[in-house]
């Protein structure tokens, strides 16, 4: 099977098969990648973050309801943590969607973090770009909202919305920063709970205080309670909202634009860091170096020095 | 790296599912990743989410006694969308007998209650393709 060109006639086993080789980083997944870019970029990226049971699953699952509603297809990249102790992982996240198996206009997909030298954001991109050439018009990536590769993966959207729920804090985790700032929409999920009129007061004056993300367009804060499906139209609506302020200012081109260019940047990082990690940090020279260090033979700033400049050359 | 995926379904109207979280979690110790998918699934739901994750296991937990339909109907389905690399187990309170049916309908291993998940765990390294 010829996997790029069996996803852009929506052969669904060839986008599963596609997702796997960049996740695995098989051999043909260099080859998919680039042959698959020129058919990317038509598709809206939404990232859904927020800390865990802040109800990420269920509100994306109703959120992709809305969408089909509307008559989008939809494509989900769901993330989950990594146990860092036995590399195994729980995904749970399609427990909640489990009602959308059974359309056609939809296609869901568990990641876990793995351990790898950064690279997750990368998957996570590929995996994204391979649902875009497979035709979704609308792209929902949902993470846990702890670890940088998690917040720079979030980064990637066009769109993002931080999920947050009553009683995780008092005000000063609001102004704490942290994925908060990220958010160009937030919602407040689980909003039957006590606690949830004063986590509005606090999100208002947290918006009140920080600086715009983007000039011109301050984050609208819904309530939702995801498990009974209340509030998903006016979130679809933000979204769309952000979406229109976006394009209306030319401002899309430029997210898009910034992020071709961190994507880049994170593929040559990558590149080198795999290169140092093989040419570098596994070789005897360098464990002799350590062992120089230890006993305070030499010092580690002429070390890096001496290595960095035989690298660069 | 390639890690094994394993998902983890209910197939069925029984909402017993602590065997099978019991499993998904010493799948989780061993290394795998698993996609829990929850209770209360029909063979078609089940075939499809392990085509999108495009999963080297399927393992099902079934106690209400449908075992010999529902089974044999996650295979085929799998078959149909062209997963035929997928390793398909079972487990739950399965009689002795219907063990040979469910091996010849394609389900390469049975465990019956008591089964230690090490057990689990060995079969699938052994047989994972």
């Amino acid at each position: 099977m010829d996997i790029v060109s069996e996803i852009l006639k929506h052969n669904r086993l060839a986008l599963a098969k596609g997702i796997t080789a960049v996740e695995n980083e098989y051999d043909n997944a260099v080859d998919i990648m680039t042959r698959i870019y020129a058919h990317t970029g038509h598709a809206y990226v939404i990232g859904i973050t927020g800390p865990p049971g802040a109800g990420k699953s269920t509100l994306t699952d109703k959120i992709a309801k809305e969408f089909r509603k509307r008559g989008k297809t939809v494509g989900i990249v769901a993330i989950d943590p990594t146990s860092p102790y036995s590399g195994g992982a729980i995904l749970g996240d399609r427990i909640r969607m489990m009602d959308l198996m059974m359309d056609s206009g939809i296609f869901i997909r568990s990641m876990a973090t793995r351990g790898s030298l950064g690279g997750l954001s990368q998957k996570a991109g590929d995996a994204v770009k391979l649902m875009d050439a497979f035709g979704m018009d609308v792209i929902l990536v949902e993470t846990v909202g702890v670890g940088q590769s998690e917040v720079d993966i979030v980064k990637t959207a066009d769109t993002t919305m931080v999920v947050v729920i009553p009683g995780m804090g008092d005000d000063i985790q609001a102004i704490k920063a942290g994925i908060l700032e990220i958010g160009d929409l937030i919602t407040i999920n689980k909003a039957d709970r006590e606690g949830a009129d004063k986590l509005n007061i606090e999100m208002e004056m947290m918006l009140e205080l920080n600086n715009e993300k983007i000039a011109g367009w301050r984050p609208p804060i819904n309530r939702t309670i995801a498990s009974k499906d209340i509030g998903t139209v006016e979130v679809v609506d933000s979204i769309v909202a952000h979406r229109k302020f976006l394009m209306d200012t030319g401002k899309l081109a430029d997210i898009r634009r910034e992020r071709i260019k961190s994507e880049v940047t994170d593929m040559i990082n990558v590149r080198v860091n795999r290169y140092i990690d093989k040419n570098v940090v596994r070789t005897q020279e360098f464990e002799d170096t350590i062992g120089k260090l230890q006993n305070r033979e030499m010092e580690p700033y002429s070390v890096v020095d001496n290595i960095v400049s035989k690298v660069l050359k | 790296m390639a890690n094994i995926k394993v998902l983890v379904a209910k197939p069925g109207l029984d909402g017993h599912d602590r065997g099978a979280k019991v499993v998904a979690r010493a799948l989780r110790d061993a290394g795998f990743e698993v996609i829990y998918t929850g209770i209360r699934l029909t063979p078609e739901q089940i075939a499809e989410a392990a085509l999108q994750d495009d999963v080297n296991v399927v393992a099902l937990s079934l106690l209400s006694g449908a075992h010999n339909t529902l089974f044999p109907k996650v295979v085929e389905l799998l078959k149909e969308k062209g997963m035929n690399d997928v390793l398909v187990i079972g487990g739950g309170v399965i009689p002795e007998a219907d063990i040979p049916g469910l091996k010849a309908a394609g389900i390469a291993e049975v465990f019956t209650p008591g089964t230690p998940t090490t057990k689990v765990v060995d079969f699938i390294k052994a047989n994972v393709k």
